[in-house]
């Protein structure tokens, strides 16, 4: 509708999208946070595969002990990529900034979420040796490496929006940090006895079931084993949906107060 | 042209802004004053489209800032409180970014972005990072975002905070020199900005609007207005002669400085009055003023009556 009467700026070929994108991406090349998630990653990714994973004395040519470790990995990692994303313009003032510029929220949001998954996609890029390396020692099934990778990137991206829409309701990064840290755990273990125990003996069954259902490992275990169910990258893309919608109207909801 | 009608904003049971209605035309700059909490920067929140009003409207060059407020924020500059901006990025990134978000690319895009960076004089400092400049530029680049894209309507929440006296001077010309198609609010502290840069003054208090009119107006309803004051060392018996004259209301002795200050009554010209008896009992005067009205008395009265309101 606003289109219409946006005879204020005469040249149109940029966008807000593509503004806040940009500056978010270029911020993770150089503020030393993201570094530190990359060496980190790249890291405890190797080290957990060749220690904890006993990569070699399992003598089998896949992946398995290297994604094993991904939700570990990520669950402390991208918490912490971004717990800044929300809190730090809400403590800087810089929100005023940048919900007066003519983006609608959803657009910053989603901008947001995009430039910090394509920077998470990149360091789970960088870990390519390994791939070289099992193909190097053996024959291994590429097609179920593949699927590894794109299970590891979606679930990536589930802890990205939750950790995202959680930064929006804190101005203190270390809170949205925790905050984010115990929902991502609570999805990551929705279907371990450690969540379904306490359900079960509330006596509420029905919300066990459904919760199960909603288990972020069980369906990254489920494409990491190389079968791409419909369903399993479903689940990824509405989680990741509805953190982003969520954390939209929380954005909306904020002018309002 | 920036509009408010009936704009109001309740926080639980306190009214931070209530019931204001404002219309600044282009060519006009409006100071907005009130005290700490009188819902200045509230107004100008709900205004600038980061704050929903509670009631009533906001319109800026005609676009509702509810229905439409993307064409609302694209006709509008906004500085915010406290000039906020992207601390890791140099200024001409940041600067980018803001242009970019304005869908300011290409030649023009280039031209305006150059135009203000000439403006606000901010080469010198262009590839450095923002958070390792002085308050002053900071300012002063947070300023630069809200005039790239040349809007038709500005709000400044507070400009010259934190700026020497010389670049306090070069932003009330910056001001002055855009008024003259722009419509403008300012907000400030310093009473003195509203002689400087301003053309007509608003003050608000308990986010209410108490007066509003040129500053010439507002001058007028001082007790000020047509005083007359002076220094005269040992001139205690000129003072109890003139205060007798029933033109005068009262006379004034500042217990620091000495000076003499004679109050009309109902602001009637004393002026050659006074002189005549200055002149007969042979006092030798230093510093002889006609006060026009001061702003400052016309604003603690303004805003002090609020103060008593919400004691009682």
């Amino acid at each position: 509708m606003s289109s219409m009467t946006a005879s204020a700026t005469p040249d149109r070929r940029g966008s807000p999208f593509a503004g806040v994108f940009l500056r978010e991406l270029h911020g993770y090349l150089i503020t030393p946070v993201a570094w530190l998630f990359s060496v980190i990653f790249l890291l405890s990714a190797g080290a957990f595969t060749f220690y904890l994973g006993a990569f070699f004395e399992r003598g089998q040519a896949d992946l398995d002990p290297f994604f094993r470790f991904h939700p570990w990995l990520y669950l402390v990692l991208v918490p912490a990529l971004a717990m800044r994303l929300w809190a730090e313009e809400r403590r800087s003032g810089t929100l005023e900034l940048l919900m007066t510029l003519p983006i609608r929220a959803w657009q910053a949001v989603l901008a947001k979420f995009l430039a910090a998954w394509l920077y998470i996609g990149g360091a789970l890029a960088l870990t390519f040796p390994m791939w070289l390396t099992v193909n190097y020692l053996g024959q291994p099934d590429n097609g179920v490496i593949l699927a590894g990778y794109l299970g590891s990137f979606l679930m990536a991206g589930a802890f990205l929006a939750i950790s995202e829409c959680l930064s929006v309701l804190t101005r203190s990064q270390v809170i949205a940090f925790i905050l984010a840290l115990a929902v991502c755990f609570l999805f990551l273990l929705a279907g371990d006895p450690l969540v379904q125990q306490p359900l079960l003996a509330l006596g509420s069954e029905r919300v066990a079931d459904a919760l199960s259902g909603l288990s972020l490992l069980a369906h990254f275990q489920a494409i990491a084993r190389g079968v791409l169910d419909l369903g399993d990258i479903a689940y990824f893309v509405l989680t990741i949906v509805f953190w982003l919608a969520a954390n939209t109207l929380v954005l909306a909801a904020r002018r309002g107060g | 042209m920036i509009e408010t009608e009936h704009l109001g904003k309740r926080y639980s049971r306190i009214d931070a802004v209530a019931d204001l209605s404002l219309k600044v035309a282009p060519g006009q700059v409006l100071a907005l004053l009130g005290p700490n909490g009188a819902g200045k920067t509230t107004t100008m929140r709900m205004i600038a489209g980061f704050l929903m009003p509670g009631s009533g409207r906001a319109r800026v060059c005609g676009h509702d800032v509810v229905a439409e407020p993307l064409a609302a924020r694209r006709a509008l500059g906004y500085l915010p409180e406290g000039a906020p901006s992207y601390g890791e990025l140099s200024v001409a990134e940041f600067l980018a970014f803001a242009a970019r978000v304005r869908g300011l690319t290409g030649v023009s895009g280039r031209r305006g972005l150059d135009e203000t960076i000439e403006r606000l004089q901010l080469q010198p400092v262009l590839a450095q990072g923002i958070e390792t400049l002085s308050k002053g530029y900071r300012r002063r680049v947070c300023l630069a975002q809200a005039l790239l894209h040349d809007p038709p309507a500005l709000i400044l929440d507070e400009p010259t905070d934190g700026l020497d006296p010389n670049q306090q001077r070069e932003v009330h010309a910056l001001i002055r020199n855009m008024a003259r198609d722009r419509a403008i609010i300012v907000s400030t502290h310093a009473l003195g900005e509203v002689r400087a840069a301003c053309n007509r003054v608003a003050i608000l208090a308990q986010g209410r609007l108490r007066v509003e009119g040129t500053p010439a107006e507002l001058e007028r309803q001082s007790r000020f207005h047509h005083a007359v004051s002076f220094r005269a060392p040992a001139s205690a018996l000129a003072c109890e002669m003139l205060g007798r004259l029933p033109e005068v209301d009262a006379v004034e002795v500042d217990p620091v400085d000495g000076r003499v200050t004679v109050f009309p009554r109902d602001g009637q010209e004393i002026f050659h009055a006074v002189v005549k008896l200055l002149d007969e009992q042979r006092v030798r005067v230093d510093e002889l003023q006609l006060e026009r009205g001061r702003l400052e008395d016309v604003f603690r009265r303004v805003t002090g009556d609020a103060d008593v309101a919400r004691a009682a």
